[in-house]
């Protein structure tokens, strides 16, 4: 007869394996965390709603600042919030109020850090953004990798001062950092085959928890057109508030276009591919009558959940009503005649 | 102490769990004028507002439906006398819902609030179950009990649709994660199923049974 001993731990006590794998880790970026951070609070208080004033006409895209040194990256410890030196200012968002820094780092919409707008602030902490590669592939001159640390060294860094829709009637004022896509596309060297470029986001289930649950087919893809791709107005951020990204706003590099709805953004891009035929994105996917591959910011064209004629700014408060959503996002002027002739309704 | 459990409870421990049911209920109103004294309401405050009075408004529909199922399993009725406060508080945080909708959403824009009711199916299933809860709460006193004698039986009825209907409009809200509405519809089935199969069911094996013993 076997006599089987309950085990006298539960199973509530036993640490999950990637945590135990990263234990010194763990501890030593907790230690720097603790230090870093006290550093960080005594020396600037969070950044709260500011105005920007300077520049002229948006839209412009000026550069008003000048980039003193190449920007350099440090590998960011858990906790902290690295600056990002030498980036220029431009005169895009001007006169627009910036969303607080905590709404913009805490209200997010990252399902592969769960799928509750709070979790990816959470559920990130442990995500490695650094060391990081990108890898260029399809139709290009030939495949080939580049590291964020050369991204960074790319083009001149500038900080755009981006409006920012969700699909979900909701938007923010954030001042992004990056560069413009067309100098990444530039040295990637497509081909003439290449009329669509596809972003493929890390599909890694131990760093990102949300990946557990299939509530999207992983790993999140999201594409552009090749004219959408090279329009000034796309970059691809890899900071915001003047910092290196918060893992939970997509570190180390995301896409922004601030003409779409927020989902086209594709975060923690490892995987860049150009193709000749349209990509089918992930929200395609999973809702082919509710997301469209364009997923243009357009009142006129309702969702079938959220109305899209209207829109909530966060850091209003309670009482400060809706505002108008304005036709791509406001910004037809630099996007519109990409679409001049299409049926908007049609191609969604 | 708690022997109202084995036994029936008396007339004044009735009264005291009343005022027990009725200050839990509070709770929630209380966390969010709180959270909101102490600016904590996430980045969108509204869109929390909403959520949490929707979610209570469903939990204590829940448990309101829980009530009978309880008697046919356990054969006790005391709890059936807190089905009208429960009840009653559902129509409670669902008019907060309604009114964090109207007000602090939409700012009384009727135009765009008829605009998102026609238009997302979604606000369309929320709403008919707002206006059907309506009668129903208007009708929970004992005066309009006795007046509609079966009637009001029938009427209270609606009750089981609004449910569903209020299931729905949280299915249609969440983007891919259905979880959560999942868990709900499941405990909205579990406890129709208990009905049913006490009132169908069992029913007719009780009369099965008289017929055998009949024979």
């Amino acid at each position: 007869m076997i006599i089987q001993r309950k085990s006298d731990i539960t199973p509530s006590e036993i640490t999950p394996k990637s945590v135990f794998d990263n234990r010194r880790e763990f501890i030593q970026k907790a230690g720097f965390g603790l230090i870093a951070g006290a550093a960080v609070g005594l020396l600037s208080n969070p950044i709260k709603a500011a105005t920007v004033s300077s520049g002229t006409t948006e839209g412009a895209g000026r550069l008003i600042g000048r980039a003193n040194a190449p920007a350099i990256i440090k590998p960011s410890s858990f906790g902290s919030r690295q600056k990002i030196s030498g980036y220029t200012k431009t005169a895009y968002g001007e006169g627009e109020k910036l969303t607080a820094y905590e709404d913009v780092t805490t209200y997010n919409n990252y399902y592969e850090f769960g799928t509750d707008k709070n979790e990816p602030a959470i559920n990130s902490k442990l995500f490695k953004p650094y060391p990081w590669t990108v890898s260029i592939e399809g139709e290009v001159k030939k495949n080939k990798t580049i590291s964020i640390e050369d991204i960074y060294k790319l083009a001149p860094l500038e900080e755009r001062i981006y409006r920012m829709r969700c699909v979900e009637g909701w938007s923010m004022v954030i001042p992004w950092i990056g560069l413009p896509l067309a100098q990444l596309i530039k040295w990637a060297e497509p081909n003439s085959n290449a009329k669509y470029v596809e972003f493929i986001s890390l599909a890694d289930r131990q760093q990102m928890p949300g990946q557990n649950l299939q509530v999207l087919d992983w790993p999140y893809v999201e594409g552009l057109r090749m004219d959408e791709a090279m329009n000034p107005l796309t970059i691809m951020a890899v900071g915001l508030y003047g910092e290196q990204l918060p893992n939970q706003n997509g570190a180390p590099m995301r896409l922004v276009t601030p003409w779409k709805y927020g989902f086209k953004g594709a975060k923690a891009i490892v995987k860049i591919r150009f193709v000749e035929k349209m990509p089918v994105s992930s929200w395609m996917k999973a809702g082919p009558n509710e997301y469209g591959f364009y997923a243009n910011v357009n009142p006129n064209v309702e969702h079938p959940r959220w109305t899209q004629s209207s829109e909530k700014r966060i850091g209003g408060g309670l009482f400060a009503g809706r505002i108008k959503t304005q036709m791509f996002n406001g910004y037809t002027e630099q996007v519109g005649q990409m679409y001049a002739g299409m049926d908007l309704r049609k191609y969604f | 102490m708690l022997a109202f459990l084995k036994n029936n409870p008396t007339k004044k421990q009735i009264t005291w769990i009343k005022i027990f049911v009725f200050v839990v209920c509070l709770i929630p109103l209380v966390r969010l004028v709180w959270l909101g004294i102490a600016d904590n309401l996430s980045a969108n405050p509204i869109e929390f507002i909403e959520r949490s009075t929707g979610f209570w408004a469903l939990f204590i529909l829940l448990a309101t439906l829980t009530l009978t199922p309880v008697r046919l399993l356990t054969g006790r009725a005391w709890q059936i006398q807190m089905r009208r406060m429960l009840g009653l508080f559902m129509f409670f945080y669902v008019c907060l819902h309604i009114v964090t909708y109207v007000w602090l959403d939409f700012a009384f824009d009727w135009l765009d609030i008829t605009k998102d009711i026609s238009k997302h199916p979604r606000i369309l299933v929320g709403f008919a179950a707002f206006i059907l809860s309506v009668p129903l709460a208007l009708t929970s006193t004992n005066n309009m009990m006795k007046r509609l004698r079966e009637r009001w039986k029938q009427l209270h009825q609606l009750v089981y649709l609004i449910a569903i209907l209020a299931i729905v409009h949280f299915w249609w809200l969440v983007k891919k994660d259905i979880r959560e509405p999942l868990l709900y519809a499941c405990i909205l089935m579990i406890l129709f199923g208990i009905r049913i199969y006490y009132k169908y069911i069992k029913a007719a094996k009780v009369n099965s049974k008289v017929q055998i013993n009949s024979l």
